[in-house]
């Protein structure tokens, strides 16, 4: 049996519950779907793809996109969305440059083999041109959508160069929120981390505590970000916080190490740390499991 | 880690009491019976120059900063304050350390491909 790691969560009644095992990866193995009669369903998060980087800490960067979505294809139950959550491309000053890059990435994910598919912007391709390019190719940088009774939010905490979502965009949120009822499944979707993860590393939204202040009152928030490059999780209240991998290099743990460096590429393990997630949701999104996969499965 | 981060954050201002206001824009800074060291900085993509600053304890210092080419931040997490770096400005920092330690600073406004290395950190010897 290939080897996976598999997570699962539970957010029921605010709370969250971590398990490890393989239980959930043993009931996909035996084809049973995440998106029955039920209601329950399943999306996948990739983020981080930095789609033009050129460096020593991936060699293999031309290719590792494709292969995720070839990955992503294979699933044997197709998601019913698939959301990348920021750094679609590797910052660069030049804006022919980003915009091409933009369109590159488009061009490969148009490969995916489900169709919708939901992009947010990270700060390497919206903070130098406050999202110009990306809002060109991919529309707007914050928005709002449900899905079999979840509440889906994306966030945009990037176009800001100083890691701010605004007065504007929190304007929105409080409006967006008012709709609902307290106790609507919510899944927030960001790039940077909401909460003060790591500030030396710039690993926080300057007015991330704002955004978590109006979700407060909600019974099941559940917000999944990228940025960090690595899984995390974490609570703030009874909010639940879970970081992706990257698609094109891991970095070190918050604060284990002085400066925030790639981890150095394991020719013997290539694409060791990367990896994406399914996100199966049941019970009307009230309990969320977290599975996740390599780059390439073996 | 919010309440260890709250916690050395207390310690810390302990360590590092500003002499009267803490940062100014342009000029402005408070009058004083003895005037503080100023230590000039530039802060340009991707550096500060120096991004190590040595200090003594008890001494007070004015960080004079001047940004080349973008409004570069500085994030001083530690000491729960930050500033933007507006080029065509002085920026001041006045700080006053009263013990020995290592304060990191950060830039936290992104900047291009480089901003994850703009990063430095005062070294305060007793």
């Amino acid at each position: 049996m290939q080897r996976r790691d598999f997570l699962a969560l539970a957010a029921l009644g605010g709370g969250a519950v971590f398990a490890s095992g393989l239980a959930g990866c043993a009931s996909r193995a035996d084809g049973m779907t995440a998106a029955g009669s039920t209601g329950d369903f399943y999306f996948v998060q990739l983020s981080d793809t930095h789609w033009g980087y050129q460096g020593p800490a991936n060699p293999d960067a031309a290719v590792t996109l494709r292969k995720a979505v070839a990955t992503v294809n294979a699933l044997p139950t197709p998601p019913e969305f698939i959301v990348f959550t920021g750094d679609l491309t590797h910052t660069t000053d030049d804006p022919v440059e980003r915009r091409r890059r933009l369109a590159e990435f488009k061009s490969i994910v148009a490969d995916l083999k489900v169709k919708t598919v939901r992009f947010m912007p990270g700060e390497h391709d919206a903070s130098l041109d406050r999202g110009a390019a990306y809002q060109e190719q991919f529309g707007e940088t914050f928005y709002a959508f449900d899905h079999k009774g979840v509440h889906f939010i994306a966030i945009d905490n990037v176009s800001d160069p100083g890691a701010k979502i605004g007065e504007e965009q929190l304007a929105w949120l409080r409006g967006d929120l008012a709709k609902l009822d307290k106790q609507t499944p919510i899944v927030v979707l960001a790039h940077r981390p909401l909460f003060d993860l790591a500030p030396k590393w710039d690993w926080a939204t300057r007015d991330g505590a704002q955004a978590l202040d109006l979700l407060m009152p909600y019974a099941n928030v559940t917000v999944f970000y990228g940025h960090i490059h690595q899984e995390h999780h974490q609570m703030t209240g009874h909010i639940a916080h879970h970081s992706a991998k990257s698609l094109i290099f891991a970095l070190p743990a918050p604060g284990s190490q002085p400066n925030r460096t790639p981890l150095p590429w394991d020719s013997g393990v290539p694409y060791k740390g990367l990896g994406f997630r399914e996100i199966e949701a049941e019970d009307t999104g009230r309990a969320l499991k977290v599975t996740e996969f390599p780059v390439v499965r073996a | 880690m919010r309440t260890e981060r709250t916690s050395r954050r207390r310690i810390l201002k302990g360590v590092f009491a500003a002499a009267g206001a803490v940062a100014f824009e342009r000029s402005g800074v408070a009058q004083s019976v003895a005037a503080p060291r100023t230590i000039e900085m530039i802060a340009r993509r991707f550096v500060y120059e120096p991004n190590e600053i040595a200090l003594k304890a008890g001494e007070r210092v004015v960080i004079a900063i001047r940004s080349l080419d973008f409004v570069h931040g500085m994030n001083i997490p530690d000491l729960g304050m930050r500033l933007d770096l507006v080029p065509g400005r002085v920026t001041r920092l006045e700080l006053q350390p009263k013990a020995a330690g290592t304060i990191d600073f950060v830039c936290d406004n992104f900047c291009g491909d480089g901003h994850e290395e703009m990063h430095g950190r005062f070294v305060v010897t007793a």
